[in-house]
């Protein structure tokens, strides 16, 4: 294979490790851009993943699959939502909570059931497929990356341009202000979630019923958590929360292609690199002033 | 805190009664005791109604479950022992999560420094040559040290840079993850020693017999672990610590309130940082039991942390954040650990038991919140019972609740 061989395959499937990140983290930057800081996300994601193959499995329609993965995605939002702006459980709680009770619900239930693997369609473009090297990756994909593309502009008109994001953004700032003003600001939050929930369900979705075509036990192994190193490492902004995605997604990329090119490169360090980056952009640009400055906060009428 | 393996003075006379008093009166700060105890215990009953119906609708027999979970627990004392060894470590990690969770600092990453406790223990182990019980001593600090140091990586990133503990903490769990995988597949780290042509695992050698911890001898067939002791020795120092050090005081104020703890002359950022770093270390000191008692391999693998970090964790969520209530909870998580994987031998998925663990902390963390809420909704649709000057205090505290449960 020739060298630019090479990096098409690499982007290409840097491209596919990419896009359920992406999905999820559109999701969870609108999450904290209301001020929950999310960590059920792993939970959504996987949950997803089981679903819609459990329910491709059962219509025998990947497209389906997708849908009913994107529900479990809400689903598990909803719970979520309840718990730590409802009942004000502390939301790390409910979040680890749920990702416990996720991970061995799906853990279990794939050990006492059998599926049939299903995958959703694959568009190829024609003439622009043979674009040489960014070809394959933008123009040979599963069709849910082209509903991707459809989902960004639209989180950020949400965000950036509704009167509901507008007032989600009060809430994540300023809850005692926007409650002031006569926002619902937990309800606001738990709408915020709904939509991360379907946008993480359908990230995951994607990873079974478009990526995989399979379930397997923690099959999302912690992407969920990388989506919100993506969120802050984009220092909540949307562009920026995506490139970081491509970023995480390249460096899965190269993790699985670089012994196949007889690259001998520390494998540890490959997987640790995202997490590093993440962490390193945080202590570098000093994120913390620029974060939502309810981020994580509780809000309760008249605690201040 | 270490050299306390070898004299064993157990948990005794230290004010029972009035503690005791305390300890229930903290349980529930404004909210009924015995409200409460009802609605977690019909909370229980819906979670362990749910996992049953789980196991019949998947096809198993939930009588048949429960009775092998029984059996593997605690039937004998063979299996109080199994299920006793699990409780050190999850009681080491529960009571550094109360430490830092009270300061406000909330430590997730327990998971990552359980793994790094267990690095540096393996390396004072393998390669320190100290005679008999200096090993084990230093085996035990030196994980002590290295987690604590690890989780104040945390808070020094939080003090100079801002960076948010929970994401960082949380983030610095797949760094150790790798950072442990590195090691034992690096033959000048901690990978085993070549014996002959075999090929090498990634795992280290096994630690010599005087780094382990021993069985503090058999009581009719029931073992108690050295490990054990420690661990209660530290839940109980740190329970005092907590209730009646001008430390701990200082502790919990800045868990409260950070700007009033500020305003009182207390130093935040270092009091937090060293919350942190207690939490770490505490940690690191349960990933030295996996690595020092029965309860793990005896040798460094990237899978040893068995998800001990993550369950110590739900132990302090479960009590509360009270060192001495995690005692009992981390019994209950040993008991169904043990029954778990015997559970497991038996055929049916171990994966069960998180989903039944999962339920049941829901089941104990819910009921005193919700019901919290509800007597303040029927105080607010009355107006006339309070006194504005006394309203806020109830809200204060219900908000502390909120934040620290």
């Amino acid at each position: 294979m020739s060298a630019a061989d090479n990096i098409a395959t690499i982007l290409s499937s840097g491209a596919r490790l990419t896009v359920p990140l992406a999905f999820a983290a559109c999701g969870e930057y609108v999450a904290q851009r209301a001020g929950t800081l999310n960590i059920s996300v792993e939970a959504m994601m996987l949950g997803a993943a089981f679903g819609s193959i459990a329910v491709a499995s059962a219509t025998g329609s990947a497209t389906i699959g997708l849908a009913a993965g994107a529900l479990v995605g809400v689903a598990v939002a909803f719970v979520h939502g309840n718990l730590s702006h409802r009942v004000q459980i502390n939301t790390f709680v409910v979040g680890l909570v749920l990702n416990a009770l996720v991970l061995g619900l799906t853990s279990y239930l794939i050990t006492v059931s059998t599926f049939t693997g299903h995958q959703v369609w694959q568009v190829s473009v024609p003439v622009l497929r043979d674009i040489p090297i960014v070809g394959p990756m933008l123009f040979v994909q599963r069709w849910p990356v082209y509903l991707l593309l459809a989902v960004i502009p639209l989180t950020w008109w949400l965000v950036q341009r509704s009167r509901w994001g507008l007032e989600l953004r009060a809430v994540g700032e300023n809850p005692q202000a926007a409650d002031v003003s006569g926002i619902h600001v937990n309800l606001r939050r738990r709408q915020a979630l709904l939509w991360c929930g379907l946008l993480a369900g359908l990230g995951g979705a994607y990873l079974a019923v478009g990526e995989v075509g399979s379930f397997n036990q923690n099959m999302t192994a912690g992407r969920g958590y990388l989506v919100i190193a993506a969120v802050i490492f984009g220092a909540w902004r949307l562009g920026r929360t995506l490139v970081g995605c491509a970023v995480f997604g390249l460096a899965d990329a190269m993790r699985l292609a670089l012994p196949a090119l007889g690259v001998t490169m520390n494998s540890q360090l490959l997987i640790a690199a995202p997490y590093l980056l993440a962490l390193l952009a945080m202590l570098v640009f000093a994120t913390a002033h620029r974060e939502p400055r309810a981020l994580a906060q509780p809000f309760q009428r008249g605690t201040t | 805190m270490a050299a306390s393996t070898v004299a064993a003075p157990p948990a005794g006379p230290s004010g029972p009664d009035a503690t005791g008093r305390r300890l229930l009166r903290r349980l529930n700060p404004g909210v009924g005791g015995w409200q409460v105890a009802a609605a977690t215990a019909a909370t229980v009953a819906v979670a362990l109604a749910l996992s049953a119906l789980l196991i019949a609708v998947t096809g198993g027999s939930p009588t048949a479950s429960a009775k092998a979970m029984y059996q593997g627990s605690m039937a004998s004392p063979a299996a109080w022992s199994t299920s006793l060894l699990y409780v050190a470590p999850l009681l080491l990690v529960a009571v550094g999560a109360c430490v830092s969770a009270r300061s406000g600092f909330f430590n997730i990453g327990q998971e990552g420094q359980v793994l790094i406790g267990a690095l540096f223990g393996a390396w004072a182990g393998l390669r320190l040559a100290l005679p008999g019980p200096l090993l084990v001593v230093s085996v035990l600090a030196a994980a002590l040290v290295g987690a604590g140091a690890w989780a104040g990586l945390s808070a020094l990133m939080y003090r100079f840079r801002g960076v948010n503990v929970v994401v960082s903490t949380m983030l610095m769990t797949f760094l150790a993850q790798q950072l442990v995988s590195f090691a034992v597949n690096t033959p000048w780290l901690l990978q085993e020693s070549r014996l002959g042509r075999g090929t090498l695992s990634p795992q280290s050698n096994p630690l010599p017999e005087g780094a382990r911890i021993d069985s503090l001898g058999e009581y009719p067939n029931l073992q108690i672990n050295g490990g054990l002791v420690l661990a209660i020795v530290v839940a109980v120092v740190f329970s005092l610590a907590l209730a009646r050090t001008r430390w701990g005081f200082r502790l919990t104020m800045t868990g409260l309130s950070p700007a009033a703890a500020r305003h009182a002359g207390v130093r935040v950022g270092a009091l937090g940082g060293m919350a942190l770093a207690i939490s770490g270390g505490l940690a690191g000191l349960a990933g030295a039991l996996l690595l020092a008692s029965p309860v793990g391999t005896n040798r460094l693998q990237p899978g040893m942390s068995l998800n001990i970090g993550w369950d110590g964790l739900l132990v302090a969520l479960v009590a509360r954040n009270n060192p001495l209530l995690a005692v009992p909870v981390a019994v209950l998580f040993g008991v169904l650990r043990a029954g778990g994987s015997f559970l497991a031998a038996t055929g049916v998925p171990p994966f069960l038991v998180d989903v039944v663990k999962a339920l049941l902390v829901l089941a104990f963390v819910a009921p005193p919140v919700v019901i919290g809420m509800l007597r303040k909704r029927r105080r607010a649709g009355e107006p006339a019972t309070t006194t504005p000057a006394t309203d806020p205090a109830v809200s204060k505290q219900d908000a502390m609740e909120g934040s620290l449960a």
